[in-house]
């Protein structure tokens, strides 16, 4: 059996060896795409474009724009002179912030009263406008703070004190709320997964197609020798796009890796065979190349969004978050990001690692099951 | 161009999609499935921030904010935290998002100085919810520290403030209640369109070459632009009632507030249909290993168009080069389109530009399209 599983990993290898052009296919794009996704997969917000229409003019107005302008996280592109500048800068889509101050706003804030801040955001991308607002409250919070602390002593000499509790937030993990920390890792599993799916699935179909399947079934080879020699070169390419997209990320990106690299190894080969078993049962419910490639295409997408790459799954609703279940890239995504990331073992892990095993057993075991009786 | 060669090549690929059932439900129901998929899976609201709590302290004081917190009602079920190897191991697996800890000097600072810190933990593994719910728990956290502080405050008389406070008032345009979903619905149509429009005609000719029909397609006197027009026309058709579909359960099902003109959808989404066609048409001229045509129509459509046509990810914040490759990214143009017309209620003359960039890339194609098939065998 061994010998003959042999014969079959030679031949695969010839095969891709002697087929330069699919070699390329195979290295280049997963490598034009990591660096697509990792410059492009961001959702920091820097530079918002703002718009500010001063009415005041006073010293606290002035002092707060400075702040504004200091931030780094608001660029002002226009100082207005009207309402009417402000609403045509943020219609055409200009200015994304608006800031407006009131006449008067000076003069209150010195009084001792309340002034209002007026601040419109366009919020047609509602991730970008919630954190945008953030900001907006942190910097007036800070600059509260500030003239607060600058303002004169509280008449009638010591006052009593005030109890104030002081908000303080550490984020872990990843100190500097970098987003390409967080995308880097899935990445890797993304692309690992559209390529491992698409080889396996068209490699058996290709078979099939040109008719070389006939020929290898007249052979003393069985269907499981037979799909554990169309398998393993994949497995071993899945590793091989893991690695690299690994080592990419970490020299080219600056992703640190706490975690062990054999609790990576083990996840990585669980996903990797529920991503071969996939491949394979797409391959035995298609005929031809194209229909392969049409379920190939539609199968991708919902793997992808539905996985927690970018959409958090408890955002989803209840059904939904079934469907992910099911979804071997959900598992590998929060083992890979734990091992980036928080460097935590298989003691925290094994609910995911089990998933994908069960996935990847089951699913195997249905193709090679379902492609035994297409034999037939 | 001879009208009847025209409308016989039309006539013969209509009847060749109506005659394979399999391959028109792939194109008439793969939408619908992946709409409801899509359309509900896309979300980036963060509705629930489990927080946790951990009190260093554990005298009276921190005790009496603990309870503050528990009568709050935002603690994770199981949110008290009895040590710091449970802070640790709640967060390691994700039990919590956020964990608010009381320092072990709480009381005595507070004492001193009147001031004591309060500290949240965020696991920011995922940044994008950390910061989102960095926001929340500043919110929650702020609510129970000022009636904390109100309580203690009352005690002692309380000091007139002599710096007037900000009171700031935040309005949000376009997309009132900041519901994510009005932001990527539009998107999930593009890119259900791009991928169904691609798929549609990258098929169309290599089939010809599968079945051997090519040859006798070449024997005839059609040329290469009555075949190309022809061989679109059905696909135009079934791509346009894909668009209705997916538009509709946009503004109807999904609920996505439409303030547009409904001729410049149909506009704008015809001329966007034509250019996926008619990508699809070239790969499908141009490359005839099925394999490499799948990888090629692959990394055309599917990355471009869900990472850089800014359905999710905002193309102004990705680095300058980046978004230079973004603008060669067609789906880029109708997402801006769909939202403006969606929710800004944006007219022809507002969105001038991109529909503009958009016809260029239909007449670019199309030229392209029409000129690349050959009547030749080899």
């Amino acid at each position: 059996m061994l010998g003959r599983i042999r014969v079959m990993l030679v031949k695969e290898f010839l095969q891709l060896r002697r087929d330069p052009w699919s070699l390329f296919l195979l290295v280049v794009p997963l490598l034009v795409q990591v660096v697509i996704f990792g410059y492009a997969a961001n959702f920091t917000v820097n530079h918002v474009a703002t718009i500010v229409l001063d009415l005041d003019r006073g010293q606290a107005s002035r002092s707060l724009i400075s702040h504004f302008a200091a931030n780094g996280r608001f660029d002002i592109v226009e100082m207005a002179r009207t309402e009417q500048d402000v609403t045509s800068a943020i219609d055409s889509g200009k200015a994304v912030v608006a800031i407006v101050i009131h006449a008067g706003f000076s003069r209150d804030l010195g009084n001792g009263v309340t002034a209002p801040l007026e601040v419109a955001v366009d919020g047609t991308n509602s991730n970008t406008a919630l954190i945008a607002l953030g900001y907006v409250g942190d910097i007036v919070a800070s600059y509260q703070a500030e003239t607060m602390a600058m303002g004169p002593p509280i008449h009638g000499g010591a006052a009593p004190p005030v109890i104030t509790l002081d908000q303080r937030e550490r984020p872990w993990f990843n100190e500097g709320l970098n987003d390409r920390w967080f995308f880097i890792p899935g990445v890797i599993g993304t692309l690992t997964l559209i390529q491992v799916i698409s080889l396996t699935a068209f490699a058996v179909v290709r078979e099939r197609e040109v008719g070389t399947l006939e020929q290898i079934m007249v052979s003393p080879i069985r269907p499981v020798e037979f799909i554990l020699g169309k398998t393993v070169p994949f497995f071993l390419i899945g590793l091989g796009d893991v690695l690299i997209v690994t080592v990419f990320g970490m020299a080219w990106f600056g992703i640190p890796f706490v975690g062990s690299p054999l609790v990576m190894l083990l996840s990585a080969s669980l996903f990797l065979l529920a991503a071969l078993g996939l491949g394979l049962l797409l391959s035995t419910v298609s005929k031809t190349q194209q229909q392969a490639f049409a379920l190939n295409f539609f199968l991708i997408n919902p793997l992808f969004i539905l996985s927690g790459f970018a959409y958090p799954i408890g955002s989803m609703p209840l059904l939904l978050r079934w469907v992910t279940l099911i979804n071997p890239l959900r598992y590998f995504l929060v083992v890979i990001r734990s091992v980036f990331l928080k460097g935590v073992g298989v003691e925290a892990l094994w609910p995911d690692l089990l998933a994908m095993a069960i996935l990847g057993c089951g699913m195997l075991a249905l193709s090679v099951s379902r492609f035994r009786k297409s034999l037939d | 161009m001879n009208p009847r060669r025209l409308a016989a090549i039309a006539y013969k690929e209509t009847l060749q999609v109506w005659r394979d059932p399999r391959s028109l439900a792939i194109a008439l129901l793969m939408p619908l499935l992946q709409m409801v998929l899509l359309g509900y899976g896309v979300s980036l609201d963060i509705r629930r921030v489990p927080l946790c709590l951990y009190d260093r302290e554990n005298s009276q004081i921190s005790r009496e904010l603990v309870s503050r917190f528990t009568a709050s009602g935002w603690l994770a079920p199981g949110g008290i935290l009895p040590n710091d190897r449970a802070l640790r191991q709640a967060m390691d697996r994700g039990a919590c998002v956020g964990a608010i800890t009381i320092p072990a000097d709480f009381s005595r600072t507070l004492a001193a100085t009147g001031t004591a810190p309060v500290q949240t933990i965020f696991d920011a593994t995922d940044s994008n919810t950390a910061n989102i719910s960095i926001g929340y728990a500043r919110g929650i956290v702020g609510l129970v520290t000022a009636d904390f502080e109100a309580r203690h405050a009352a005690a002692n008389a309380v000091p007139i403030p002599t710096v007037g406070a900000i009171d700031l008032r935040t309005r949000v345009w376009f997309n009132e209640g900041l519901d994510s979903r009005n932001f990527i619905i539009p998107g999930v149509v593009a890119i259900i369109l791009g991928l169904v429009g691609a798929q549609l005609t990258s098929l169309t000719v290599s089939r010809e070459w599968e079945r051997g029909t090519m040859e006798q397609l070449i024997s005839t006197p059609v040329t290469a632009l009555e075949l190309m027009i022809g061989k679109l026309v059905p696909y135009f058709a079934i791509g346009l009632f894909d668009a209705a579909f997916c538009l509709l359960a946009a503004a109807f099902w999904f609920q996505v507030p439409f303030r547009g003109n409904v001729g410049t959808l149909i506009l704008t989404t015809a001329l966007f249909t034509l250019v996926v066609l008619g990508i699809g048409y070239l790969v499908s001229v141009r490359i005839r290993s099925q394999l490499g045509a799948s990888q090629v129509a692959l990394l055309l459509t599917m990355l471009p168009t869900t990472l850089l046509s800014g359905f999710t990810f905002p193309i102004d914040q990705m680095p300058a080069a980046i978004q230079g490759v973004s603008m060669i990214v067609y789906a880029r143009y109708y997402v801006t389109i769909l939202r403006a017309v969606f929710l800004k209620g944006g007219s022809v003359e507002q969105l001038a530009g991109p529909i503009g960039v958009l016809i260029l890339f239909a007449v670019l194609i199309i030229w392209f399209a029409s000129r690349a098939f050959h009547k030749r065998l080899d």
